[in-house]
């Protein structure tokens, strides 16, 4: 059982967009608590709203109305500079296409929520290191993105969004550009990751198998509403 | 972010799309370099035109006289600026000026006509006494022949004008004697000392003088083609120039002797129709004129001259200024281009920093460095190349002049202020072409810049 402290907490947030002379309520009213350490993965067909949702959890958009408080702090009241904070101190973000910059090496890469951060200079090379041993990268810091695979690539992005410690993870189809097998092996990194740094994850994910497989609780989402939520093994069931 | 940072991400921005930055800065470098050639020749010509003048001792130069003189004669002036009773322009006001603060010399105006005799036939003309620096004045510089062998000597210097007069060779002039005849000043005896201590009564008559008339021999050291004693201050071009100092042993009999005669300054001193003194250097000729003003003479400059002279320099200056900065206006509108550009290339990577926490004023800034290091080193080539070209015209310029006989000048100059203002320049414009399109990458949003293929 995850434990019940929420790391977030949505309370009726909407987020309606207006395209053209029609509005879409690409969020409708959803209420959502994801405890402390918990990993939950948001279900979905295409349109549903699962990464709308998540990019309101992720400070990069801002509900239309209702409240986002993750770990205590009102996000849909930050001005622009709080929020800038909150995504670099509090979220770390990987997505489906990874974003690495390719003109940056790994370490480079890794390196830049560090300079966000304005963390002191000597203190970068370790905990870039620290991120990609995590991931198993070390052997390739002076390489560029694209001379990777996906995998690899993936995992960059992984080291790239622990490297400031966050406290909660947001994966954004984090498995849609990898065969199954390193699908399985990013997300048996992330769990991993998880336990040994106890961190609450927030995954969309098309995938049901492997959100069945990996998470603790599943949210399934049409319509811009969360249509059900169960425990992977109550799905499973 | 950390300025370091800050400066080494806009570094290797700007080295990713090398060709583009490095052209984009090339426009800038060349729109700079066209701003400094120009400026640097309106420097260099205004350089040209005050060393000319200030050689020429007409800028730091005041001309002193007697508050009553000639020029009053008839009609009371105005005297606005008398603070001081009028004083007779003598031997101790000469001292008096020389120990003023900034003055150089202080030398007697001396002119007199004069019969020139060369080979037995009369030439009239009047002579000036010529100081001893006005050998650097400039006046001097393409004559032919020597300026006097000493401050005594007995030798004299033709204006090209009067020499044609005595000769068709002028040039065989040179190390030929001519006979000065003048009318020598010898005084009399004072026929009633009772002048009062205003010297302005008419019943008390001074010494008075005899004119006798002499000659000197003279020899004809050089011909010069300029005026160095033009009418200014005196009267008439003086045409025959000798040394100051041998002109004041003459004792020849000058204009202001007359009046000195009928008004009886009550002293038996020498008395100058006029004084010139030098100040160090023309920007002290004001203070100077003021404080010789307050001691009790009349005193003028051609500061006023000079004074239109830099307002039209000035003026030039920003005419050129306007043109030279055309080519800079259109290297902005290319740093505008190329980063706007930047924007539409970089639009996910935008998303990106704002995703791992960058705030609108990270990536604002980030385009601003990238936009002022195109400009500061678009600058620094640019004051180069604008260098250049101002070398390369002064050479084509004194080529061409030295194919038609003429000295070489200095027709461009790039001080260091220029260099410094258009690196100034260079940045700020720079800065303000990067406004528009940093402020456009900071308002991006994110969600969309990531959705951005």
């Amino acid at each position: 059982m995850p434990p019940t402290d929420p790391a977030i907490q949505l309370d009726r947030v909407s987020r309606h967009y207006t395209m053209g002379e029609t509005s879409v309520r690409a969020v409708n009213e959803l209420s959502l608590s994801v405890a402390n350490n918990e990993f939950l993965a948001l279900l979905g067909s295409s349109g549903s709203g699962k990464s709308t949702l998540l990019n309101l959890i992720a400070g990069l958009d801002r509900p239309t109305s209702g409240s986002i408080f993750a770990h205590g702090q009102n996000i849909a009241s930050l001005n622009s500079l709080e929020l800038a904070r909150y995504r670099r101190n509090t979220i770390g973000m990987i997505f489906q296409s990874f974003n690495l910059l390719p003109r940056m090496t790994l370490e480079e890469n890794v390196e830049l929520p560090l300079r966000l951060a304005e963390l002191d200079r000597s203190e970068r090379p370790a905990r870039v290191r620290e991120a990609l041993e995590r991931v198993r990268l070390t052997h390739r810091l002076g390489h560029r993105p694209t001379e990777l695979s996906g995998g690899e690539q993936q995992r960059v992005a992984i080291a790239r969004a622990l490297v400031n410690r966050p406290k909660i993870l947001l994966a954004d189809e984090p498995t849609g550009n990898l065969d199954s097998a390193t699908g399985e092996a990013i997300l048996t990194l992330l769990r991993d990751l998880q336990s040994q740094l106890g961190m609450t994850i927030v995954m969309v994910t098309h995938e049901r198998p492997l959100a069945e497989a990996f998470a603790d609780r599943l949210a399934i989402m049409g319509d811009g509403k969360l249509l059900s939520t169960s425990t992977a093994k109550g799905l499973s069931q | 972010m950390k300025a370091r940072d800050l400066t080494d991400l806009a570094l290797r921005n700007l080295r990713e799309s090398m060709l583009r930055n490095a052209l984009t800065t090339l426009g800038v470098a060349v729109g700079v370099a066209s701003f400094v050639a120009i400026i640097s020749i309106g420097v260099g010509l205004q350089q040209l035109a005050s060393k000319r003048l200030s050689e020429s001792g007409l800028f730091d130069t005041i001309i002193v006289t007697p508050k009553t003189n000639l020029r009053g004669m008839g009609r009371p002036q105005p005297e606005p600026e008398s603070d001081k009773p009028p004083r007779p322009l003598d031997e101790d006001a000469r001292r008096e000026f020389e120990k003023l603060p900034n003055v150089v010399e202080v030398y007697p105006q001396i002119r007199f006509f004069t019969e020139v005799r060369f080979n037995n036939k009369p030439f009239a003309t009047v002579v000036a006494g010529m100081p001893d620096s006005s050998r650097n004045s400039g006046s001097f510089d393409g004559m032919q022949g020597s300026f006097f062998s000493s401050i005594t000597a007995n030798e004299a210097i033709l204006q090209i004008e009067f020499a044609k007069d005595l000769s068709d060779q002028p040039a065989s002039l040179i190390g030929q004697e001519l006979v000065l005849r003048y009318a020598e000043r010898q005084s009399l005896p004072s026929a009633g000392a009772t002048a009062d201590a205003s010297g302005n009564s008419p019943d008390s008559p001074g010494g008075g003088f005899s004119i006798v008339p002499k000659e000197l021999r003279l020899k004809i050291v050089g011909i010069v083609e300029t005026e160095p004693a033009a009418g200014y201050g005196g009267f008439g071009n003086a045409r025959l120039l000798i040394p100051l100092a041998t002109a004041s042993t003459l004792r020849a009999a000058q204009v202001n002797d007359l009046r000195d005669i009928v008004r009886d300054s009550g002293s038996n001193k020498t008395t100058y129709a006029s004084l010139s003194v030098r100040a160090k250097s023309p920007s002290q000729v004001d203070a100077l004129e003021s404080s010789i003003k307050k001691m009790g003479f009349r005193a003028f400059s051609l500061l006023d001259a000079s004074k239109s002279l830099r307002i039209f320099f000035t003026v030039f200056d920003l005419l050129v200024g306007i043109f030279g900065s055309l080519a800079l206006a259109i290297a902005t509108l290319g740093i505008v281009n190329t980063l706007v550009m930047a924007i539409l290339e970089r639009r996910r990577e935008i998303g990106v920093l704002k995703a791992l926490g960058a705030s609108d004023s990270d990536v604002q800034r980030l385009f601003f460095v990238e936009a002022g290091v195109m400009g500061a080193i678009g600058g620094i080539f640019g004051v180069l190349f604008g260098w250049l070209l101002g070398r390369a015209i002064t050479f084509g310029t004194n080529f061409y002049l030295h194919r038609q006989n003429l000295n070489p000048i200095e027709l461009t100059a790039v001080p260091w202020w220029l260099i410094l203002f258009a690196l100034a320049v260079a940045i700020l414009v720079s800065l303000a072409a990067g406004l528009y399109p940093a402020s456009r990458a900071a308002k991006l949003n994110p969600v969309d810049a990531l959705r951005y293929e």
